[in-house]
């Protein structure tokens, strides 16, 4: 009985009977809410998050205060390129995926390096990275028209592909297979989890705890560029700092699937959960009839009121 | 003499290494002092009354928003809504002006009103972060949404003109020397008292070690809290000093400025993990930031490329700091 309860208590069971009962008040709301169509077209927009939050989860498990601020630049960039390289034509995919791919592989390169060599704070690193992104942006966009999605990749990202889903939501159910994979049934899985709970003790037991750190960020800036990809399909043009508003959230999203900023704790199939809570979340207030600011005040105030359920700190005990 | 081969007497840390020590800001008040010479060589007009002022006056609003966010980064906490903040002041100032009319008056009654909800927002976010103990980073983000939304229900679009006794005052000169300056000297007098009082430094304590501070009988909880308070009333006066310089109310004019606050921080020489710093080092941090951008466009960057000049030379200067901190203390 008691480990029926502890298993209940687990983020992941919170989150997903919180999205249940937001379901049900979205469709008490405004009937059609939680019709399977409106289902759909939340699960897009989540997995588009879950992506981002996927690197971010992994920076955030392999510890000392990891955390990847440069994520939301990283999409905008990647969205732009990708436009650029596509231009419209389904033959451009290819290279528009191996560019940004490679871009995002390069700028979570250099955010691990300066964390790891040089033992800059990961929030002042990806922080810098992220004005530098920001500027980088203004420069492609001078002049250059910012792109189109190809016909191929909006399909891919907004029509039914295989059992009624989209690509994109297969895409986001492989990654969470194999991040689920990764991270329990491989070495490097335990490691990551090994630098994040003891840094000390794992680099004592042999671990290269600076070469996994490293990948750590580039494979959170590749899935930064995936996601931004995919946002390109979403929407079919991208603008100025798109990326923008992943940025927080997906440390939002982690937190909410109960991984521990403190890191060495926690999954990704929770962060998926998170993500998609926040979604619906977000999906509600954009259908109820109320003006921007009381739909900020409520969205921020139910965060908080969310955050009481997840990861509180302990108190202070003499 | 086979023991005086072996034993090497005490290493002495070198002078300047127990200089820095002492002063944590200096890497960054060389590091201001040379931007600004450089500025000078490159437009001397920059290094000139009026170019100082200009500068001031418009980076006056991140170096108070620098300090209050230093307050909080003391106990090893983070404020993301203190840019938020800044903007909910300056809409209910701009309103509360707006109604009650163009008076010295009507001036003060804002400004008192401005601070009031300053001090709540800070008081929030304590309240959030302390005594609910949830995550700062997370928890501040989702206060910067509750305040950014009450700033949009105080003034749905940006707009609202401020009265010209205010704008007038803040860009204007009191006894032939500009206002900003007897701002900038007022606020030396505040850093300086209030670092002489215990609050800076029961912050430090549990930003160095919370579990210590909290075993040798100090309220933690209430530090931490105080710390946010402050916060709150410094974002309060840099949104006094934003629209002083753009004259109006803007929902979300202080947006962007809660992640410049924190790298000004960092730039100053604070440690993010607590425990260690200076506001002084802060107030230099926003000059640097400031100084970077002016030089960036004195040196004649194409327009373009400013931002990325501005995002790499940022990252360079935080990365150097960081680096000559370290090696001073190690």
């Amino acid at each position: 009985m008691t480990r029926l309860v502890d298993t209940l208590k687990t983020p992941i069971i919170v989150a997903l009977a919180l999205i249940f009962l937001l379901l049900i008040v979205g469709e008490m709301l405004s009937p059609g809410f939680a019709s399977p169509t409106q289902i759909m077209r939340l699960l897009i927009v989540a997995a588009l998050l879950g992506i981002v939050a996927a690197g971010q989860n992994l920076v955030i498990l392999g510890g000392r205060e990891g955390i990847d601020l440069s994520v939301g630049g990283v999409v905008s960039l990647s969205a732009i390129i990708a436009g650029n390289l596509m231009n419209g034509q389904d033959a451009g995919i290819p290279l528009a995926i191996l560019g940004c791919v490679a871009t995002g592989a390069l700028i979570g390169l250099i955010n691990g390096v300066g964390v790891t060599l040089m033992r800059i704070p990961p929030l002042v690193m990806t922080l810098g990275m992220l004005g530098v992104l920001q500027g980088l942006l203004v420069v492609i966009r001078q002049g250059i028209p910012s792109g189109r999605a190809a016909p191929g990749l909006s399909q891919f990202v907004t029509q039914p592909f295989l059992l009624g889903l989209p690509g994109i939501i297969w895409l986001w159910v492989l990654i969470g297979l194999f991040l689920a994979f990764l991270l329990s049934r491989t070495v490097y899985g335990h490691r990551i989890y090994a630098i994040g709970s003891n840094e000390q003790a794992a680099r004592m037991a042999g671990v290269p705890v600076a070469a996994i750190r490293i990948s750590l960020f580039a494979l959170s800036g590749v899935f930064a560029a995936i996601a931004g990809i995919c946002l390109i399909g979403y929407s079919g043009s991208s603008f100025a700092n798109v990326g923008e508003q992943y940025m927080l959230p997906s440390i939002i999203a982690v937190v909410f699937g109960g991984t521990s900023l403190a890191g060495g704790k926690g999954g990704y199939t929770g962060t998926m959960a998170g993500a998609m809570m926040l979604t619906v979340l977000q999906g509600i207030l954009t259908t109820v009839n109320i003006d921007e600011s009381g739909r900020q005040m409520i969205f921020g105030a139910t965060l908080l009121l969310l955050m009481l359920f997840y990861g509180r700190g302990k108190a202070m005990r003499a | 003499m086979m023991v005086d081969a072996v034993a090497t007497p005490p290493r002495r840390p070198g002078g300047i290494k127990r200089f820095i020590e002492a002063y944590p800001f200096l890497p960054a008040l060389i590091i201001m002092l040379v931007l600004l010479a450089l500025n000078g060589i490159w437009q001397p007009r920059s290094v000139s009354l009026v170019g100082i002022t200009g500068l001031i006056k418009t980076y006056m609003a991140l170096m108070l928003l620098a300090v209050a966010q230093t307050y909080v980064v003391y106990a090893g906490d983070i404020d993301l809504s203190a840019g938020a903040i800044v903007s909910l002041v300056n809409v209910v100032i701009v309103a509360v002006m707006a109604s009650l009319g163009d008076s010295g008056v009507s001036v003060l009654a804002a400004m008192a009103i401005g601070l009031g909800a300053g001090l709540a927002c800070g008081i929030v976010n304590g309240i959030v972060v302390a005594a609910f103990r949830l995550q700062a980073i997370v928890a501040t983000f989702a206060t910067s949404i509750f305040f950014t939304g009450l700033a949009l229900w105080v003034m749905p679009v940006a707009g609202t003109p401020a009265p010209a006794t205010f704008w007038r005052t803040y860009g204007g000169r009191i006894l032939d020397v500009p206002f900003v300056f007897w701002a900038a000297a007022l606020l030396a007098v505040i850093l300086y008292l209030l670092a002489r009082t215990r609050h800076a430094l029961q912050l430090l304590a549990v930003g160095d070690d919370a579990q210590g501070a909290y075993q040798s009988g100090l309220p933690v909880t209430a530090i931490r809290i105080r710390g946010y308070a402050m916060c709150g009333v410094f974002a309060a006066l840099a949104a006094f000093c934003i629209t002083g310089d753009t004259a109006s109310g803007d929902p979300l004019v202080g947006g962007k400025m809660t992640l410049y606050s924190i790298a000004a921080v960092v730039l100053g020489g604070t440690a993010l993990a607590g425990g260690y710093g200076t506001v002084v080092g802060s107030v230099f941090g926003a000059l640097i930031i400031g100084l970077i951008n002016s030089l960036v466009y004195f040196v004649g960057t194409p327009s373009e490329w400013q931002n990325l000049v501005q995002g790499l030379a940022i990252l360079v200067a935080l990365v150097a700091g960081i680096l000559i901190g370290r090696r001073a203390r190690a």
